[in-house]
């Protein structure tokens, strides 16, 4: 038996809502006691001099091109990232190419991740065949696999029919769902939220309302199937008010939001900087206020870094051609503490949010 | 004698004790005709019309050879070439048939509920050879003798329905019938293929095929129906048949006296492993195609009893 005790920590303790300084008392991996645990016998002590103490941060939604696009990023490339920005776990998405959507190519990210990565990798698994909204993916196969949840990503399926027996499929299985909320209909072409900004730049943009329409969608389609359900991103302040309802009426549901739109607006854009062209695309000030107050209260319960690594023939590019997507692995954590910083969520509430 | 009925549309329209009288008339031909007297002359001057809007292969033979062995004219009308082609709708189409004066109108339809309607415009008996995906009263009437034959009785057994409820009206006889004669009946599928509502049909639903399974007498396997789905009911064949296939595995929680059945065309490797449907100790799949004849011969018999009693009554009404 081996036990660890570290000493004089600041421990964040995102159940309790705590952080007070102790110590934390390890053995054989666990978390044996906390607070004044003092040392048995043989144990190694670290003094952690006052630094943090938090839980090990979990990254939802993060892109690893493997298959199909390995120059922009493999598992060796973002296991490296994840644990140089502090991330041990990771959850990356199937909108890969081919798409995470059979057994056989879970399986073989699966090995891949194993092999390269030196940080924890789970892996969702698309919500229907090669996210093309029509046919639903062997989502029994791939759970038994281990695909932690099922996703289209940013693709969302249009056949309400189609999804509505995905997710009553997906219900029998208790699988868990993410969605992209946004009505398509809006989004398409769109680079920017519409407003003063993207109108003086004449770029193409999007109602905020749009991301409100796909959510109430699917909010009826959660109450119609009873599945356990996942919003990637929530990033306005219209679509808060049906998430809270939503939950209140007591459906299975939670929400995530991105670290770029609590950190950054709009005007980040400024002269056409394709960096910062994200999807869904970066919203106006009253909006990440809106999103930042929703995750210090609860109602918002994950932040990602989405992260999502493009090669520069993609970004040096007029901005409505230039790719989607930003990296993030690397500064979640230093993005977020700039919320702490600035008051506006405490250390406990950030990791809530991460861990 | 207590059969009453006028059509044969539905099981839902025939109380328990019809049910035995039709089983019981069924079960001696059933004899009959293993022991070779298939020759009777009870439709001797009668004319049968089959009537198919919707393929079939089995169920017209069946209907046919049924019709033959009681003497009646038979004739087979292959709707899907006919005049309903060059636009005429049901009703007229039934008008027309109608002034040939059948005596028996099988019909099916892919429509649910057409076969009704039909039978309201005709002045013969109409048996209903599946409507949609509502009813196919006759395949719950084989299915029922067959379980009746092979366990001695048709009440106070388990009976575990699975596969494509949904777009079963096989499934939806047998609920009925097996209902009716007060029985436990479960229904076992992926949810996107049991019927909305079907909690409230007095059955129990599993997700779970295993725990569907246990403790069953009778196993009802449905076959997929593929050319009724328009796609995303499930994820594909090799995940159904690995949870809601049946297999030897699957199987061995069910009674260990428990019986298979099917009612064809089956698909192997998709909702039923081939050595199961094969097993001759467990699959009465064969019976219940020999009990299809039995019972169509039953239920022709007896409506055509009430026919005549009918038009005698009638003519005797106009004589007065």
């Amino acid at each position: 038996m081996t036990t660890t005790l570290i000493k004089n920590a600041r421990l964040i303790d995102p159940e309790a809502g705590t952080e007070e300084t102790g110590d934390l008392l390890i053995k054989d991996g666990r978390i044996a006691a906390l607070g004044d645990a003092g040392a048995p016998e043989g144990s190694t002590v670290v003094d952690a001099r006052g630094a943090c103490l938090a839980p090990g941060i979990v990254d939802i939604g993060v892109k690893v091109s493997e298959p199909g696009e390995r120059h922009k990023e493999s598992f060796a490339s973002a296991g490296r990232a994840a644990a140089a920005g502090g991330v041990p776990t990771i959850v990356t998405r199937p909108d890969t190419d081919p798409a995470i959507d059979t057994p056989e190519t879970l399986e073989f990210v699966e090995r891949r991740a194993a092999a390269d990565a030196p940080v924890h990798v789970l892996h969702m698994a698309a919500l229907t065949k090669g996210r093309a909204g029509r046919e639903m993916t062997e989502i029994g196969f791939l759970s038994d696999l281990g695909a932690v949840a099922f996703t289209d990503c940013d693709r969302v399926v249009t056949d309400t029919k189609v999804l509505s027996r995905a997710l009553t499929y997906a219900a029998a299985m208790d699988a868990l769902v993410i969605g992209h909320v946004q009505e398509p209909g809006l989004s398409a072409g769109a680079s920017a939220t519409s407003g003063k900004f993207a109108s003086l730049r004449g770029i193409p943009a999007v109602t905020p309302m749009a991301e409100r329409m796909g959510l109430d969608r699917d909010i009826a389609l959660i109450e119609m199937t009873g599945v356990r359900y996942h919003v990637d991103v929530i990033t306005t302040a219209r679509a808060l008010p049906a998430l809270r309802r939503a939950k209140a009426n007591g459906l299975d549901i939670t929400a995530g939001t991105n670290i770029h739109h609590l950190t950054l607006n709009a005007l980040d854009v400024g002269d056409y900087r394709t960096f910062f062209k994200i999807k869904p695309p970066l919203r106006d000030e009253d909006d990440r206020l809106a999103v930042v107050e929703a995750v210090a209260e609860g109602l918002i319960d994950v932040i990602g870094s989405f992260h999502t690594p493009q090669d520069e023939e993609s970004k040096r590019l007029p901005f409505e051609e230039a790719a989607s997507g930003a990296v993030g692995l690397e500064t979640l954590l230093p993005a977020a503490m700039r919320l702490v910083h600035a008051g506006h969520l405490t250390l406990p509430q950030l990791f809530r949010a991460m861990a | 004698m207590s059969f009453r009925a006028d059509h044969l549309l539905g099981i839902e329209h025939l109380a328990p004790d019809e049910i035995t009288t039709l089983l019981d008339l069924a079960d001696r031909y059933a004899d009959l005709n293993r022991e070779g007297r298939r020759t009777h002359d009870v439709l001797a001057g009668m004319t049968q019309i089959n009537m198919f809007f919707e393929n079939s292969t089995r169920t017209q033979a069946s209907f046919e050879l049924a019709g033959k062995r009681l003497g009646a004219d038979v004739m087979n009308m292959g709707m899907q070439t006919s005049s309903v082609k060059k636009g005429e709708t049901l009703i007229d189409t039934a008008l027309t048939l109608n002034a040939m004066h059948p005596d028996l109108l099988v019909v099916r339809h892919p429509s649910s509920g057409a076969v009704d309607l039909l039978s309201q415009k005709v002045n013969c008996a109409v048996l209903n050879a599946g409507d949609g995906r509502h009813e196919h009263p006759t395949q719950g009437l084989l299915d029922a003798l067959t379980i009746r034959r092979e366990k001695g009785r048709l009440h106070r057994l388990t009976v575990a329905i699975c596969g494509d409820i949904a777009h079963s009206r096989v499934a939806r006889s047998n609920i009925i019938l097996l209902g009716k004669m007060e029985n436990r009946v479960r229904l076992v599928g992926p949810p996107t293929l049991l019927p909305a509502g079907c909690g409230d049909w007095g059955v129990e639903v599993y997700h779970d095929m295993k725990a569907g399974l246990e403790g069953a007498d009778v196993v009802m396997m449905l076959r997929l129906q593929k050319e009724r789905m328009d796609g995303g009911f499930i994820p594909s064949e090799r995940e159904y048949f690995h949870r809601y296939g049946l297999d030897a595995e699957k199987l061995a929680l069910a009674k260990e006296d428990a019986i298979v059945m099917h009612p064809g065309p089956m698909n192997r490797g998709v909702e039923i492993d081939g050595v199961i449907a094969d097993d001759i100790n467990r699959s009465v799949i064969q019976e219940q195609v020999e009990m299809g004849v039995a019972v169509r011969m039953a239920a022709m018999d007896l409506l055509a009893r009430n026919l005549r009693a009918r038009r005698g009554a009638e003519r005797a009404g106009v004589m007065v």
